[in-house]
């Protein structure tokens, strides 16, 4: 249909050329003049023109260096100390030159020439910029320029743009012909957003019926385009909170789910693996600017580092004494989860900390109408990875091995020559150290507080209680499925009604299944 | 001791000495107050009476903690959800108080309506503007939030951590909830400015030691009943079911039941907490609601002594009387302390102070004992579960 439509206007932009000569001539001549309402017009009739020194000339005029000759109105440029002749550029000399003057309404007219000049810009953006702009505008004096630059643009993105901003304009002419009116308005329909949808609705009152039926048409069908896109991108929202999600809670279905430790310390391992991304950013910035594109992947091992030690320690320290009595061990751990709230905000202050985005993580990009960012789509990439890579050391590996023959049966692990305590210490570590590293991905959303933990803890319990403790793809399905549920009940009842609902869901969903989604089968008899 | 009721007969020597203390707190507190002339050196100052009365609001919340946590082996994480229910009932009540004095001087609605726009008052708020309907719903409500959400989980049997976990959920979602200015009882700010309680001024000297003496008074009913709850056929039966279930059940009793009546009687007495604090702290807003409130509380338990009553009181008494020193003198140095508190006093007195007390010099009194939780990695075990 594009490719039509730009057949179409090549169609219709063929005869534009062809005429172009005279009218240039025209501009030019009217640029020459005394009378500001005259220079108005030149300047309209020279930037629809296309002509390839317009743009020279009309920078020139804003800057006050245009001049004419009133014997035969020809038009010099001064460049530098010499003069050009205006139309051709060529080097030339004169005597008797006026200068073309301008006040605030031909400075205006000068600002609009610009916008439509840059339609011929050679830098991409900038066409395409200029191209919305003439979208919006729809300014019908923009038609010849926007033909001219449909017959040579070749970059199809741009292409669609600027037929957008022809029909745009033939449908704010309400005496183009009407098969041309009604390609507009499909060419509009393509469009799918809301600046098409506006200028479709103000053709409600429009005196033909077929130009009418076909507004409809396209309105109807730019709404279904519109809700479509919304829903999906309200999934795609939901996936990014999922992965976050998923993220925070994956270190405690290794630590809660696999080792039946409550720990309450948890959200403060995440705290501690951002504050390491700072620390590691800090250092960069101080000795190594130039590695600054790599301080996350730095991060990363060093977060899980620092928070894998601090959980060995605290299973030492605390957590093996307290093996067997779960709901002590909570107490314990929250304990421990408020001494290292206050530490961290002892030694850095309560304030938020900034942690930077290295390039790859900024900005967004389309698809198919949806906006997405890249420092979402690469935490989305981010846990996912995490979760595999952990799945893999959990399955395949000698140590993933020993950590369910001990959580499966301890005496007899014990019996085969494992150290269970030095497992128990390990595991404990890994599910910290991943917390850790989910750190380092939220230190990309959140504020780097003190805080940051407290926000995680309450949502990473649900979740893995909800998946199924014991039950890594438990977990992976219910970060997602919260995070999606979230999102899609978001734009009906509010962010907060819609978490509130979900708790309440999530409270009777246990009633039902006091083991979670995905239970493990097995005797479920009281000890 | 007086004449020996069966009542009375039913209160061991701690709880005497409870009853005693909480008695001469009632005399001396508005004897030094009330009695003495403000330069005296012994004159205790107004404020300080309604810190007390806080410490014994905080006692009453731990009181009601103890029964489920320390009787039922109910681990509460949610008790300040009860608690925070019951102080928004008396705040409701004491904000139609306020009458026609607000800033804005409307007659009927609290200031917060008149900037929101209300037109007229929601429909929850009506009647209380009547302390007998606002003290009916300081225990209907969380009565009532208790025996919904405790039928529900203790039939469907979510014990140990899981209820924990919920009960969690629940308090931060009520936490979310009240943070809504939507829900018309004042959003972030919560209720404030109060002027009257039955028509006295709030602020006054008398009505404080009044609230401190009703809050005495609660505290020392609440342990009353809490007391012949735990001594009754009823609380062996409790105590049967808190340390093996199944057992019971199989004996022909129907645990749910008994589990849910503790959760109820426990969160009413916490809404009664709630409502006391409510008008002495002069404000109730949604952080009350906040998890670590909750957990908070469970420390007080904890330091006191689980499963002894007296000590859960001692315990909400002694860490806020610390809380106090500590954020008055060093105040970064509190949540190291109340961290140390809570990781120390699991280690190394898991039984708190007054059970350690018992165990110590109490010889064969010491009738409460607490066997060790039930323990969940052999189950875990036997499930086969992991990955």
């Amino acid at each position: 249909m594009i490719r039509l439509l730009a057949f179409l206007c090549l169609l219709l932009a063929g005869p534009a050329p062809a005429q172009a000569q005279s009218p240039v001539d025209a501009a030019y001549a009217r640029l020459a003049s005394d009378s500001y309402a005259d220079i108005e017009a030149g300047i309209a009739g020279l930037a629809a023109s296309g002509d390839p020194r317009a743009g020279a000339v009309i920078a020139g005029l804003a800057d006050g260096r245009l001049h004419y000759r009133p014997a035969d109105k020809a038009l010099f440029l001064r460049e530098g100390t010499g003069l050009v002749e205006a139309r051709t550029g060529a080097p030339a000399s004169a005597e008797g030159l006026k200068p073309v003057r301008a006040n605030n309404k031909v400075r205006r007219a000068l600002e609009a020439a610009t916008g439509t000049l840059n339609l011929t810009s050679p830098d991409l953006g900038k066409r395409r910029e200029a191209a919305e702009a003439v979208f919006k505008a729809r300014d019908a004096a923009a038609l010849p320029a926007l033909d001219a630059a449909l017959v040579w643009e070749t970059d199809p993105g741009i292409r669609r743009v600027l037929s957008e901003a022809r029909a745009a304009v033939i449908l704010g002419r309400a005496t183009a012909p009407e098969p041309e009116r009604l390609a507009a308005i499909q060419a509009i329909a393509g469009r799918a957003d809301s600046d098409a949808l506006g200028l479709l609705r103000g053709l409600a009152a429009d005196p033909s019926e077929a130009v009418k039926a076909a507004a409809n048409r396209g309105i109807s069908s730019i709404e279904t385009r519109l809700a479509l896109i919304g829903a999906a991108q309200n999934v795609w929202y939901g996936i990014s909170l999922g992965s976050v999600l998923l993220l925070a809670a994956i270190g405690l279905a290794i630590t809660f789910g696999v080792m039946g430790i409550i720990n309450m310390a948890h959200g403060e391992m995440v705290m501690l693996g951002a504050y390491t991304t700072f620390l590691v950013q800090d250092a960069i910035r101080a000795r190594a600017p130039g590695l600054f594109e790599w301080s996350l992947a730095i991060s990363i091992p060093a977060a899980f580092l620092v928070a894998g030690a601090v959980g060995v320690a605290i299973e030492r320290g605390i957590i093996r004494y307290l093996y067997g009595r779960p709901l002590e061990t909570l107490l314990a751990t929250f304990g421990v989860s408020l001494v290292l709230q206050q530490g961290v905000r002892s030694i850095f202050g309560p304030t938020n900390r900034e942690v930077g985005a290295p390039g790859f993580m900024t900005g967004a990009f389309d698809l198919f109408g949806m906006s997405l960012t890249w420092g979402r789509l690469w935490i989305v990439v981010f846990s996912l990875a995490v979760f595999l890579g952990l799945l893999f050391v959990l399955r395949r590996t000698s140590f993933g091995l020993k950590t369910r023959a001990v959580t499966q049966n301890r005496r007899m692990a014990a019996a085969m020559g494992i150290r269970t305590p030095w497992v128990d210490a390990m595991t404990f570590g890994l599910g910290s150290g991943i917390a850790g590293v989910a750190g380092v991905a939220l230190s990309q959303i959140d504020n780097v507080s003190p805080n940051l933990g407290q926000g995680y803890i309450i949502d990473s319990f649900l979740v893995v209680v909800f998946g199924g403790v014991g039950n890594l793809w438990g977990t992976l399905v219910a970060a997602l499925t919260l995070g999606v549920a979230n999102k899609l009940f978001e734009p009906y009842f509010g962010a907060v009604l819609a978490k509130i609902g979900l708790l309440i869901f999530i409270i009777l969903f246990i009633q039902k299944r006091p083991r979670g989604l995905f239970a493990l089968k097995g005797r479920a008899v009281e000890s | 001791m007086g004449p020996r009721t069966p009542l009375l007969a039913r209160i061991d020597l701690k709880g005497w000495i409870f009853l005693g203390a909480l008695a001469a707190a009632c005399l001396i507190v508005p004897l030094l107050n009330l009695g003495l002339p403000e330069g005296s050196p012994l004159h205790l100052p107004t404020y300080l009476v309604s810190l007390f009365g806080k410490y014994l609001a905080f006692a009453l919340l731990a009181l009601s903690l103890d029964l489920v946590w320390g009787y039922c082996g109910i681990l509460s994480l949610g008790h300040g959800a009860f608690f925070g229910l019951g102080g928004y009932a008396m705040g409701m009540y004491l904000m139609r108080q306020i009458g026609p004095r607000g800033v804005y001087g409307d007659p009927v609605l609290p200031d917060f309506m008149v900037f929101l726009n209300y037109k007229e008052l929601p429909w929850y708020w009506l009647g209380f503007d009547h302390f007998g309907v606002a003290a009916v719903m300081v225990l209907a409500v969380p009565g009532l939030l208790a025996f919904v959400f405790g039928w529900l989980a203790f039939r469907s049997r979510v014990t140990g951590v899981y209820l924990s976990i919920i009960t969690q959920a629940m308090t931060f979602a009520l936490m979310l909830a009240f943070f809504r200015n939507d829900m018309g009882l004042g959003g972030n700010n919560g209720l404030t400015d109060f002027k009257d309680i039955l028509g006295l001024p709030v602020q006054a000297q008398g009505v404080r030691v009044a609230l401190f003496l009703a809050t005495a008074l609660a505290l020392a009913i609440s342990y009353l009943i809490a007391r012949l709850m735990t001594v009754s056929a009823y609380g062996k039966i409790l105590i049967a079911v808190r340390d093996a279930e199944s057992r019971t059940r199989f004996l022909g009793y129907r645990p749910e039941h008994f589990k849910t009546l503790a959760f109820v009687v426990s969160a009413m007495m916490a809404g009664v907490a709630g409502a006391l604090y409510v008008p002495q702290v002069g404000i109730i807003n949604p952080s009350e609601f906040a998890p670590t409130n909750s957990i908070e509380a469970v420390i007080w338990v904890a330091v006191g002594g689980r499963g002894t009553l007296v000590g859960a009181a001692l315990g909400a008494i002694l860490v806020n009387y610390a809380k106090t020193l500590l954020t008055g003198a060093l105040p970064d140095a509190w949540l190291f302390a109340l961290g140390a508190l809570f990781i120390l006093v699991t280690l190394f007195m898991p039984k708190g102070i007054v059970g350690t007390a018992i165990e110590r010099f109490g010889g064969r009194r010491a009738a409460a004992k607490l066997p060790p939780e039930p323990d969940i990695a052999p189950k875990l075990a036997e499930e086969g579960r992991g990955l």
